[in-house]
């Protein structure tokens, strides 16, 4: 267990120079779970990322003002009041309007599969529906700034 | 000094005898086997990572004095339950949480489920109406009617208790920041069908504590939110006598990721904190203490949760008798409703949520509820469908009418096992309010953020528990079906947030503008002054100023709170 934290440390670790990949954790929308957020964001700094957790009742611009005062890789959003639909989309558009249409947007929270491709389509890399596991959000993260690299 | 003559096990001897007998059974009988073929696990424990032991014996309890401790349902300390009939007079109320699109949606709903048995209504609001937003302003874009009803203005209050006899049927709210407002509507409305403030009958959540704690739907910091609160208190003892004037919410802080421990002191603490205020507010304490009511989840582990709502009882007796020397028995009494809990539906295998929650609604009551909520199994993914929400209300009335549970009071009372647990519980959760006390109190606690980490942690380490397969879930990290099986799900009518801004829009064209600006006015300079909110409230929400604008008036003079974002 130990050595395999470590391992993801050091892989956390290896981009930009010696720079830790940053990567923001954000609630947009007035919905109050945070709890799946916050262990993400736990999760995300104990596999070595530099972790910025916006708080709650973010509009998506304080999200991409943060996103780009910060110079993150990407960007993990979570929503569970059902409305992902116009927020993921709106963080997306506004990112491309700051021309940082390159940082990775994924997402997670209370999300119907049937919303899943549209959302996809409207550029948010990935969506993760309840039980997926920590170790494979890491892995993903991981995997997908090194291929952007 | 114990009562001996008192105690489960009174006989010094027999006692002894039992002890002794025990420690036989385990070197001669139990240890033997373990060599050949040990225990599944390394370590049994609960849900809350507590550890369990394999047996239990009247030696767990043999200080337990059964007249102090456990007694008699209805009498001091109320562990056993506090009606003296219990089930056998009344069963509980049936309520479901419910609220989704519009008023007119939401109205339907209610009308379709007090036709099909519920006895009683609970208003789930969009969160705009929660953070104090009207549908057209831009936070609320996206939001509309998705998680609750959309309510602005008293228009949509009126449709939303459209032919409702609010004389007969008892609403809870979960409503806390905007609370004020919402009851002030519902006066309203109720006065319009001819039914006075003294006879309507209620809850609205109206706990902020937990809010910062948990569920984080706050607009004001926590010192004028506690003043609205001493508002409310006041008011309604004099001219809502029957309300409850706040649910004291576990229910949020467990879903949060809290232990069972951490659930049942911090709302005792959030308790004690509006008992102290409302004190010190010059409220004497038997004039409001019997309107409070609490709120406690149903979790998944059996025992710890019972033992959960026998503790929660006699702690809150023994507080408020010996602590605030409260007089009237009503203010020992500790009257909840139970909700089963939410985070542990599972996306994957929907189906077998049904069987979740006809366990956690079986500890509820068992633990003696006052009323439940039980969850439908398609929660995890969306709003309930009628057909899920059906299905979740029949499960209630199978306890009530065919599994015998209802049929003698507080059934799981004297075992050992149980006993032993609700004194554990007791133990730990004073161990917290101790702590708290000595910080000066939860309103100081959660500005130091400290039940709010105590809460990350818990949950942290119990995600890690399930990532490492030590605590197991059916579907999720073991017995993954390859096959899901697809069910239905409630969509929310894309139309529903621009016929909700249209309907805001027009209330505010038709209203007199006039008399709208010296209401917000007066809103403002009751807020500054020591003025009770009510009445103020009462007369602007009757001239339809909106909630978001009685919102925006009090943030000018009250500010707002944001979030510290620690994790």
């Amino acid at each position: 267990m130990a050595r395999a934290r470590a391992k993801e440390r050091s892989e956390g670790r290896r981009r930009k120079g010696d720079r830790k990949v940053r990567v923001l954790v954000g609630k947009p929308g007035l919905d109050g779970h945070d709890r799946g957020a916050k262990i993400i964001a736990r999760a995300l700094r104990d596999a070595g990322f530099e972790v910025i957790y916006t708080g709650l009742h973010q509009t998506p611009e304080m999200i991409v003002n943060a996103a780009v005062q910060e110079d993150v890789d990407a960007i993990g959003l979570s929503i569970l009041s059902g409305a992902h639909n116009y927020l993921f989309p709106k963080v997306v558009e506004l990112l491309k309007g700051k021309k940082m249409g390159n940082v990775v947007v994924f997402g997670g929270g209370i999300i119907p599969d049937g919303d899943i491709p549209g959302l996809r389509k409207k550029g948010v890399d990935r969506i993760f529906t309840p039980g997926t596991s920590l170790s494979e959000i890491v892995e993903y993260v991981n995997k997908r700034i090194r291929a952007r690299a | 000094m114990k009562d001996k003559g008192d105690c489960i096990v009174y006989d010094e001897e027999k006692a002894k005898r039992i002890r002794e007998h025990g420690k036989r059974w385990e070197q001669q009988r139990l240890r033997p086997l373990l060599s050949r073929s040990p225990e599944r696990l390394t370590r049994f424990s609960t849900v809350s990572d507590e550890e369990i032991s394999a047996l239990y014996t009247p030696s767990d309890v043999e200080d337990l004095e059964f007249l102090n401790d456990v007694g008699f349902p209805g009498e001091y300390p109320y562990t056993r339950g506090v009606q003296p009939s219990m089930y056998r007079g009344r069963l509980w109320t049936m309520r479901q949480f419910s609220g989704f699109g519009s008023a007119e949606d939401t109205n339907a709903r209610y009308h379709y489920l007090l036709s099909q048995g519920q006895t009683g209504l609970s208003v789930a609001f969009h969160f705009p109406t929660l953070m104090g937003y009207d549908s057209d302003h831009q936070r609320a874009r996206g939001e509309v009617g998705m998680c609750g009803v959309a309510v602005d203005s008293l228009k949509d209050m009126e449709i939303l208790f459209h032919k409702i006899p609010l004389d007969r049927i008892t609403t809870s709210m979960t409503i806390n920041a905007p609370a004020a407002i919402l009851l002030a509507m519902y006066i309203a409305v109720a006065e319009q069908q001819g039914v006075s403030a003294k006879r309507i009958g209620g809850t609205i959540q109206n706990d902020i504590l937990k809010e910062y704690i948990a569920q984080h739907s706050w607009i004001f910091p926590p010192d004028p939110s506690m003043r609205i609160i001493t508002d409310i208190l006041a008011y309604c003892s004099d001219h809502v006598p029957k309300w409850n004037t706040i649910s004291i919410s576990g229910y949020h802080i467990r879903e949060a990721g809290s232990t069972a421990v951490q659930e049942l002191a911090f709302t005792i603490a959030d308790g004690i904190a509006y008992v102290r205020a409302g004190m010190e507010a010059g409220i004497p304490v038997d004039k409001f203490a019997p309107r409070l009511s609490f709120f406690f989840n149903a979790h998944m582990d059996f025992f710890e949760e019972i033992a959960k709502y026998r503790a929660a009882r006699r702690m809150w007796a023994r507080i408020m008798r010996e602590r605030f020397k409260a007089q009237d028995e009503n203010s020992w009494k500790l009257r909840f409703h139970t909700q089963t809990a939410g985070v542990t539906l599972t996306a994957q295998q929907p189906t077998n949520n049904v069987v979740r929650v006809a366990l956690q609604g079986l500890m509820a009551v068992l633990g003696g509820t006052q009323s439940l909520h039980t969850n439908s199994m398609d929660e995890s993914l969306a709003l309930p469908t009628e057909q899920a929400v059906t299905i979740a209300l029949r499960t209630q009335q199978i306890l009530a009418e065919e599994s015998g549970v209802a049929n003698s009071i507080d059934p799981l009372g004297g075992s050992f096992l149980l006993e032993k647990l609700t004194n554990e519980m007791e133990g730990k959760a004073m161990a917290y309010i101790r702590k708290i006390d000595e910080m000066g109190g939860m309103v100081e606690a959660v500005k130091r953020g400290y039940p709010q980490r105590e809460v990350i942690d818990a949950s942290y380490h119990y995600q890690r528990l399930l990532e490492k397969g030590e605590k197991r879930i059916v579907g999720v990290n073991c017995y993954q079906g390859n096959e899901e099986l697809p069910i239905p799900l409630l969509k929310i009518d894309k139309e529903v947030e621009r016929k909700q801004v249209a309907r805001t829009r027009e209330v505010r064209r038709k209203r007199n503008a006039k008399r709208v600006i010296s209401r917000i006015d007066a809103l403002k300079d009751a807020s500054l002054s020591r003025t009770n909110l009510m009445p103020v409230i009462l007369d602007a929400v009757k001239d339809y100023v909106t909630l978001g604008e009685i919102c925006d008036a009090f943030r000018e003079t009250m500010g707002t709170y944001t979030d510290p974002a620690m994790y």
